[in-house]
């Protein structure tokens, strides 16, 4: 037997020894995942053991090496156990922006003692970051931000707004795009982590037509953000000024990650359950439905294969550096298009608000919540533009 | 397994893509047999030089003289063929009917294989009855008559048909029209009696035929397979085929939007190239994310097909109307943003579109199969 082969029957063995039975379940609320953080409580038991057998493991970062909090897998193994958890359906045992964010910007620009600290802490479910880029005034024109830092010799006193801070309420640490040099655009910002605990930041919660308010107003006010926090740990990532490289690298990846919503490489044809659902409540799937149905599944299952290709070719180093935003930009209109369609079988049940069975509404509040899918993290018009501007190399995008 | 071409099959793509582009190109074969109105619509010649590179017996075992490859090779010959619009036997001929003749006996095999690989020989299929896809319902009948069969019926939309030395024939030698069972493959070759072809140019310049089988005798060492269980050696001759034709499809879909970006890049008015206009940048794309998810559900399928994975039937289905979608965007798209020239006959674009419409056609459509894939579902 190889020792891929092997590789899949241990993790096959470890997953069933490990992976509790709630934790197989579909993901309904966003409690059903843990995210960490200082302040963060578990839903239930079998979220806490599961959480802890991957941490123990390496396995809220299987990729990651290990002096690092991961398990050192490569990519072919990371595919398998990424295969594997989604053939049981296991949750994430941490979710976080720290894993999907900070921690590659980290792997790629930060120095060794920001790896150890931070990547661990990250890896351990023990800081939860939040991402400080979009202002009132700069959201797809990002590199326009005006937050800006004075420099104060060993540290930085910064002040301005950010918008759009998603869960920022909940974060420990926020990583934040700082404006250090006011004549110079594209080399004027620097990539700046910080408690926010600390003096002078506060936060606004902003409800969403979905009816939550997982994203803030984020104020800066006099803040003291230390250009070092030990030996080997600057303040900021990459260099001085530079910033927006490290932004620029770290949108690739949320990019990567939004895209996933669409499916990746999970199973993501719908028609099934709609059938089963609409059976339920009595009602006949409409041969026009039907038919939307199986469109939208040609596409889904098509995009499950561009999922694993892409994750393929970027392990390998074959991928082009700008696919993210293909993927992110399909991934998400699919992902509206799924919850359109799951309106429509749903009927007026779907519409439901508060009731019961519909445990809050959900249908409704996760169908609107899809329609920020194409927005965040970099709206669908702006990855046309850089598809054609970075794949195509059209003339003026 | 990775989902990209390993080194030797970027290999076979990097010697598939050169041969077709120096050989296989537009005005050395499409449009040189299509101007000279020839009845079979392709030439023999690439034919042979395609038998020397190996592509024709590439799917054939390697104990029958072939290499013994699979889809995921073929497809690649398939997306060089797309590109190149390049008119050839290979679909038919070494995807369809010698994947049926994998089923065949060492009879049949010795008899056919040979001249495929050697480009001698080109095959037809003859599956479909009415104008669409539709293989459950089979009404061509093969009566019991001594020690062999009595064809009869009609078949149409028999690529190549008249041209082929030999046809692989989908008819019913038990039950209703509409019965999963009780069907027969049959190798017709081409000197049957009572065989008689209507040879008709298409829209895309290549010739099909409606074939009429009017009381053709054969002997039992003509059928592929077992009598009446020719239904599992029919789904593996168009599971093969569909794949291929998806395959071939990508490449015209990438061949259509290369030259349509290229022309975006060079085509002045207003005083600026136009593929300055967002409007055009974004149209652009979406056809080049869904090109590229085509063909990534191309090559998926391929793979399952080669593994013979459970779900390479649906992948297979969800490939080849994915592609025929996508297809379908890069001719539309590539013939409108080329504006006026893009309607000319001088200009390529325009046979793209052509191509695209029979392949779109050919063994079911995008509709044939999302329907497919909502049954295969439970749906
Ligand atoms: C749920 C959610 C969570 C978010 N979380 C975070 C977070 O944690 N941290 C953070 O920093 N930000 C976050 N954002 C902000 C997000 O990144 C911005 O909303 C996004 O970049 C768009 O900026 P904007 O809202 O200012 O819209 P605008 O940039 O004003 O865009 C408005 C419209 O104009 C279009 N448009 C703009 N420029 C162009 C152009 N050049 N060509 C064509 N069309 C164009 C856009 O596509 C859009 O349709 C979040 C947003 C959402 C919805």
């Amino acid at each position: 037997m190889s020792d891929l082969e092997n590789f899949r029957l241990e993790t096959r063995e470890w997953l069933e020894a490990n992976c509790p039975a709630e934790m197989r379940k579909p993901v309904r609320d966003d409690d059903d995942v843990y995210w960490g953080g200082r302040r963060a409580t578990f839903k239930n038991d079998a979220q806490k053991a599961w959480f802890e057998a991957c941490r123990d493991k390496g396995y809220t970062v299987p990729a990651w090496p290990k002096a690092y909090g991961g398990a050192g897998l490569s990519a072919p193994e990371a595919k398998i156990l990424r295969q594997e958890m989604a053939a049981i359906g296991a949750r994430p045992p941490l979710s976080s922006f720290g894993i999907w964010m900070l921690g590659p910007a980290l792997l790629k620009f930060g120095t060794e003692g920001q790896k150890q600290r931070f990547l661990n802490e990250i890896a351990r479910g023990e800081i939860r970051w939040c991402q400080g880029y979009s202002e009132p005034g700069s959201g797809s024109d990002l590199v326009s931000m005006q937050t800006f830092g004075e420099d104060k010799g060993d540290h930085w006193q910064v002040n301005g707004q950010k918008i759009w801070t998603s869960y920022a309420d909940h974060a420990d640490w926020i990583f934040c795009l700082v404006r250090t040099d006011k004549d110079n655009k594209y080399k004027g910002i620097t990539f700046m982590l910080f408690d926010m605990a600390g003096a002078g930041v506060s936060t606004k919660p902003i409800l969403l037509i979905s009816g939550n308010s997982p994203f803030c107003e984020t104020f800066f006010d006099d803040v003291k953000v230390p250009k070092s926090y030990g030996e080997d740990c600057p303040g900021f990532v990459g260099e001085i000024n530079r910033g927006w490289d490290v932004a620029k690298y770290l949108l690739g990846h949320e990019r990567e990650m939004i895209s996933g919503m669409g499916g990746g490489e999970r199973t993501a044809a719908i028609g099934t359950a709609m059938k089963r659902h609409s059976a339920k409540t009595g009602d006949d799937l409409d041969p026009m439905l039907r038919t939307e149905l199986a469109m939208f599944d040609v596409d889904a299952l098509a995009f499950t294969a561009m999922a694993e290709k892409f994750m393929d070719e970027m392990k390998s180093g074959k991928g082009h550096p700008a696919q993210p935003n293909m993927m992110k930009y399909v991934g998400t209109e699919l992902n509206k298009r799924r919850h359109e369609l799951m309106m429509s079988v749903g009927g007026s049940r779907s519409l439901e608000w508060e009731s019961e069975e519909t445990r809050g509404g959900a249908p409704s509040r996760d169908w609107l919540r899809t329609k920020a899918n194409s927005i965040e993290g970099g709206t669908s018009e702006v990855m046309l533009n850089v598809i054609s501007k970075r794949i195509l190399e059209l003339p003026g995008a | 397994m990775p989902l990209y071409h390993s080194e030797d099959q970027a290999m076979l793509a990097d010697s598939a893509s050169g041969f077709m582009a120096d050989e296989g190109n537009i005005a050395k074969q499409l449009r040189h047999y299509r101007d000279g109105g020839c009845p079979d619509g392709f030439g023999h010649k690439l034919w042979h030089q395609m038998a020397e590179m190996g592509f024709t017996g590439m799917l054939v075992d390697e104990a029958d003289g072939g290499l013994g490859m699979g889809h995921v090779e073929a497809g690649i010959v398939l997306e060089e063929i797309g590109r190149n619009l390049t008119p050839s036997p290979f679909l038919t001929s070494s995807v369809l009917a010698a994947t049926a003749l994998k089923h065949g006996s060492n009879d049949l095999k010795g008899r056919y294989l040979p001249g495929l690989v050697s480009g001698e020989s080109v095959f037809a299929v003859a599956v479909d009855e009415t104008a669409k896809h539709r293989p459950s319902r089979i009404t061509t009948r093969a009566e019991k008559s001594g020690n062999g069969f009595k064809l009869t019926g009609a078949k149409s939309f028999v690529v190549q048909g008249a041209s082929a030395d030999m046809l692989v024939v989908a008819a019913r030698t038990s039950g209703a029209d509409d019965d999963e069972d009780g069907i027969t493959l049959f190798a017709v070759p081409k000197d049957a009696a009572n065989m008689s072809h209507d040879a008709v140019r298409l829209v895309d310049s290549s010739v099909a035929s409606h074939t009429k089988f009017d009381g053709v005798e054969l002997d039992g060492g003509a059928v592929i397979g077992d009598v009446d269980g020719g239904r599992e050696v029919l789904n593996a001759m168009l599971a093969a085929g569909r794949i291929g034709t998806a395959a071939e499809g990508v490449g015209v879909a990438r061949g259509a939007m290369d030259m349509t970006i290229d022309y975006i890049k060079q085509r002045k008015q207003f005083g600026q190239v136009i593929g300055e206009f967002q409007a055009l940048q974004h149209r652009a794309s979406h056809l080049y994310s869904e090109v590229e998810i085509a063909r990534a559900v191309t090559i998926k399928a391929q793979q399952l097909l080669d593994e013979g994975a459970e779900s390479a039937d649906l992948m297979t289905s969800v490939a080849k109307a994915k592609v025929a979608k996508a297809a379908g965007l890069a001719v539309k798209e590539g013939v409108q943003m080329h504006g006026g020239i893009g309607m000319t006959d001088e200009y390529d674009i325009g046979l793209y579109m052509k191509r695209d419409r029979a392949l779109q056609e050919f063994l079911g459509d995008a509709y044939f199969h999302a329907n497919r894939v909502a049954d295969m579902s439970g749906y």
